[in-house]
């Protein structure tokens, strides 16, 4: 095995920056500042600052701009548009995840690997639907890596929210829906009956919603609360709030308010009630285990390398199941922020302090590659 | 079954009481009598025992789900509960049973019990066929003899109370002792009219609630009532038609584990129920707990055991008299009924008219109707101060602390604030060190929440306690994530982990132990707080808990 191995060129290594491919000189979604990487898309763990120039998928410009700061380096290509990157052929096509999401498809010497990022099969509204995108090796995200984690076709959970949000309006009460800011959040708009009632915003969901309009997509209407007057009633609205609002001084003004929590780790009873929540939607942008599989079988991949999540099981099972797999260890996340909103404080610091070290360090990065012009990913 | 599962998740979806209260009235007003009977049933807390060997049934889903073994191991260790595991990966049936919840119990469940393995599979197997995903994990939770339902006895109580406008008192009365779940059964407890003829039935128990304030805040001392708070199986004792009964506070009729209290009982006249404390009881002294916990543990009760461990019954309260139920009455009269049969002196038989004066100079105070029905002594004090200091000798005379009882107060039903209160004095403590950790259950499977705590010895640690509660989620979810990262090995479900986190922990007492490494046993061990202050090589030794041990 180790023969193949090494008769194989590694098109992506794992580095302590991140996964890089030598071949182009760039990154994928790494979590050390350099001077060139692919954006799979633009939540907090994939994509970072201080990196020199950026590529990613055109519909995710806006929601990238808004993440980094105005002003940096961000190239953007069509999906399914190749580009020539050093001695690599580089396409970009839909995850399926978020708005701009996008797989990493990069071929070199007739070898094709392709870098998941996070993605989900099922179509929906704010999104281009996954593509699935043959290669000889797959690097993949497995977040919900274990049987246990399948989700029903989402028509059925925006109709338990409705009924949900319907009952709480008739009993003269406000509803309180928790899911991350990017991506669920307007996944739920678009998928919900809007004319029950008013949908009011956390400040976070307001902000990524107008960059989804502008984006082009399409979205019931919705009213930012800090902009409400003194003394509106909630009673019967719907209010849309990332995770870590929960059990936040902001969440008084609503009066008697039911509160759910929209994620995939709300199919586990136990994450359920630790929550404290009244009601857990399983709601996922992330693939379920039988999409996983499906997925990875169908790449038709010889071998396929595990980035986060349930890795090491995913990794036996694939092994066990006549697929060569490995795992590389990253620093993505998936969806353990929404898992742990206040836990979050060691990797906020940790942020925090990777972007001190980095504001210190770009200037000798910036010496180091002043010199010599950093080429642009597009000709 | 759609019924009562729609109920369950109702339950487990809401904290609040009112939405809980109101999805049992919706199901009760609904539900076919025979349904409801079992609903009740499992809504306060009784289950069939276990029909199924987990191991077995955990094969039959791996083959079902077509899963290795490791992988259902990987799920179970993120799920933390079996039947929910077994729920959660089951390919989907597409099908929803509209059959009752009754047939499913009493159809196809109690009749896995004693048969054929193949038969057992063979009717599981077509269970999870017509269930649905929240269906299959009910049931499932029946197979493995662990349902529970989030609400207490008191809610389902007023639950059923506010449904069918029957006093709470009568309806707790009513679900107390052994009943068969039968749509007779679910008649009488909703019935309107009191003809209960169970001579057997106990009364709901009244339970005080911790005391932590200044004792000043309860008025006038003279309206209180104190007696020393005793470790020991609370109890009833009853006495009616020439039979008599035994009942703990958990509803198990104990009666047959105490044979000389029956003997004892037959002096006792019939209509008379007690409310006490059965001790172990040696010439003038109560015997550590765990005397009798040894008593309880054995089989069968020999001659030794009989006479090494004696039990008495400490009588705190009188709530039945030639078959009346007294619990209305004010305490103060109620003890005095209480002293007078325990001396062997007849009550009047309107226990109402009786005036407190007529007694205690009528009697001898020696005399007594069996040395092993006692009356709790009350502690005379004229002041709180002096009452408090009585309590700090609570522990020579091995006894908790003190209750604290309104003498006006009436006998009520369950876990009450206001004129019952236990006044216990503060626990020992130890500064250990976190040792060995295990996933928790329920609301904290999935987080290493279940610790092992060790002492000095030597330069080692010695395991001391097991400890599960006392943190808050928050100081629960800093030290599962100190657990993952500090793993130096795991045994099965047990990580052993560096020892560097130091917790105080608090326990109401000590005693030699040979089953236990350390040789000693801690009773009712608790955190009482994470002493993120102390380094590891500062926690307690063992040589300071064997000191405890010999001050006793």
């Amino acid at each position: 095995m180790c023969c193949i191995t090494k008769g194989v060129n590694e098109i992506v290594k794992l580095t302590e920056n991140g996964l890089y491919c030598q071949s182009g000189d760039f990154y994928i979604d790494p979590w050390r500042p350099v001077h060139r990487a692919i954006i799979t898309h633009a939540h907090s763990d994939h994509a970072r600052h201080g990196n020199l120039r950026y590529l990613a998928a055109t519909p995710g410009e806006r929601l990238l701009r808004a993440r980094l700061t105005p002003d940096c380096s961000i190239e953007t290509v069509a999906y399914g548009q190749s580009l020539k990157i050093g001695d690599a052929l580089v396409s970009l096509h839909p995850a399926g995840h978020v708005l701009g999401s996008a797989q990493v498809r990069i071929e070199v010497d007739g070898q094709v690997w392709v870098v998941s990022g996070d993605y989900k099969i099922e179509p929906e509204k704010t999104c281009a639907p996954f593509q699935l995108v043959p290669c000889h090796t797959f690097i993949t995200e497995s977040t919900f890596g274990l049987p246990i984690y399948r989700w029903h076709a989402q028509e059925e959970v925006f109709e338990e929210i409705n009924k949900w949000w319907r009952a709480n309006k008739e009993s003269g009460k406000a509803s309180l829906l928790f899911g991350y800011a990017l991506g669920k959040s307007q996944r739920i708009l678009s998928g919900i009956d809007s004319s029950i009632g008013p949908i009011y915003t956390h400040g976070a969901v307001e902000k990524i919603t107008a960059q989804y309009r502008e984006s082009g997509i399409a979205l019931p209407e919705t009213t930012y609360v800090s902009l409400l007057p003194k003394g509106t009633k909630f009673s019967g609205s719907l209010i849309l709030a990332p995770p870590s609002a929960q059990a936040t001084p902001w969440t008084r003004i609503f009066g008697t308010a039911s509160t759910a929590f929209a994620s995939g780790w709300m199919r586990i009873r136990g994450t359920r009630r630790r929550k404290s929540v009244d009601r857990g939607f399983v709601l996922s942008d992330h693939a379920d285990w039988p999409a996983l599989i499906c997925v990875i079988r169908a790449t038709g991949a010889n071998h396929v390398i595990v980035t986060h999540g349930y890795a090491a099981e995913m990794v036996r099972w694939l092994n066990e199941h006549g697929i060569r797999a490995s795992a590389f260890s990253t620093q993505f996340a998936g969806e353990l922020e929404e898992l742990q909103p206040s836990g979050d404080d060691e990797r906020e610091a940790a942020l925090a302090q990777a972007e001190q070290t980095l504001k210190q360090s770009q200037t000798s990065t910036l010496q180091l590659f002043g010199a010599q012009e950093v080429p642009r990913f597009l000709p | 079954m759609k019924a009562f599962t729609d109920l369950y998740t109702a339950l487990d979806e809401t904290t609040k009481t009112n939405e809980k209260i109101n999805a049992m009235k919706e199901y009760f007003l609904s539900a076919d009598p025979q349904d409801a009977a079992w609903a009740v049933y499992f809504l306060t807390g009784r289950k069939p025992k276990q029909l199924i060997q987990i191991p077995k049934l955990v094969a039959l889903a791996i083959a079902v789900a077509d899963l290795p073994e490791w992988m259902f191991a990987e799920s179970y260790d993120a799920v933390g509960d079996i039947a929910e595991t077994i729920a959660l990966l089951l390919p989907e049936s597409g099908n929803t049973s509209q059959l009752s919840l009754s047939y499913w119990v009493e159809q196809r469940l109690l009749t896995l019990r004693g048969v054929a393995d193949h038969i057992q599979f063979e009717n599981v197997l077509r269970a999870w066929l017509e269930l649905n995903e929240s269906q299959r994990y009910i049931w499932n939770k029946l197979l493995t003899g662990a349902f529970r339902v989030g609400v207490s006895q008191q809610l389902v109580i007023r639950a059923l109370s506010t449904t069918f406008g029957i006093d709470p008192a009568v309806i707790a009365h009513r679900l107390m002792g052994t009943w068969e779940p039968t749509k007779e059964f679910f008649a009488r407890l909703t019935a309107g009219e009191t003809a209960d003829s169970d001579v057997s039935r106990p009364y709901p128990f009244y339970l005080a609630y911790p005391f932590e304030a200044q004792p000043e805040t309860l008025g006038d001392i003279s309206d209180w009532q104190a007696e020393w708070k005793w470790d020991g199986i609370r109890s009833q004792l009853i006495k009616r038609d020439g039979q008599t009964f035994i009942w703990s506070r958990g509803q198990e009729l104990i009666s047959d584990r105490f044979p000389e209290l029956l003997e004892a009982a037959t002096a006792l006249p019939n209509g008379t129920v007690i409310d006490g404390e059965i001790l172990p009881w040696k010439e003038a002294n109560v015997l550590p707990f765990s005397q009798l916990q040894l008593r309880i543990g054995r089989k069968t009760l020999s001659k030794k055991i009989l006479e090494d461990v004696p039990v008495i019954i400490m009588a705190y309260d009188l709530l039945e008299v030639e078959g009346e139920d007294i619990r209305s009455l004010p305490l103060g009269r109620r003890r005095h009924l209480l002293e007078r049969i325990l001396r062997g002196l007849s009550c009047s038989a309107d226990p109402r008219q009786l005036k407190v004066t007529e007694f205690d100079t009528s009697a001898p105070s020696c005399l007594r109707l069996s040395s092993r029905l006692r009356i709790s002594p009350t502690v005379e004090s004229e002041t709180w101060a002096q009452l408090a200091a009585a309590r700090e000798t609570s522990r020579t005379l091995n006894v908790e602390g003190l209750m604290l009882k309104r003498l006006v107060s009436a006998y009520k039903v369950g876990r009450q604030r206001g004129d019952w209160w236990k006044w216990k004095i503060n626990p020992f403590t130890v500064d250990a060190v976190l040792i060995y950790a295990q996933r928790g259950s329920g609301k904290r499977a999935s987080l290493y929440s279940d610790y092992t705590f060790g002492v000095w010895n030597n330069n080692v640690l010695v395991p001391i306690a097991k400890a599960y509660s006392g943190l808050t989620d928050e100081e629960i979810r800093r030290v599962d994530s100190f657990v993952r990262g500090n793993t130096m090995e795991k045994f099965g479900p047990v990580r052993t982990v560096r020892p560097q986190l130091v917790f105080e922990l608090a326990f109401e007492g000590i005693q030699k132990s040979s089953r236990h490494k350390s040789g000693i046993a801690l009773r009712f061990p608790r955190m009482l707080r994470w002493r993120s202050d102390k380094p590891a090589g500062e926690a307690d030794s063992l040589e300071n808990l064997r000191a405890l041990l010999q001050n006793r």
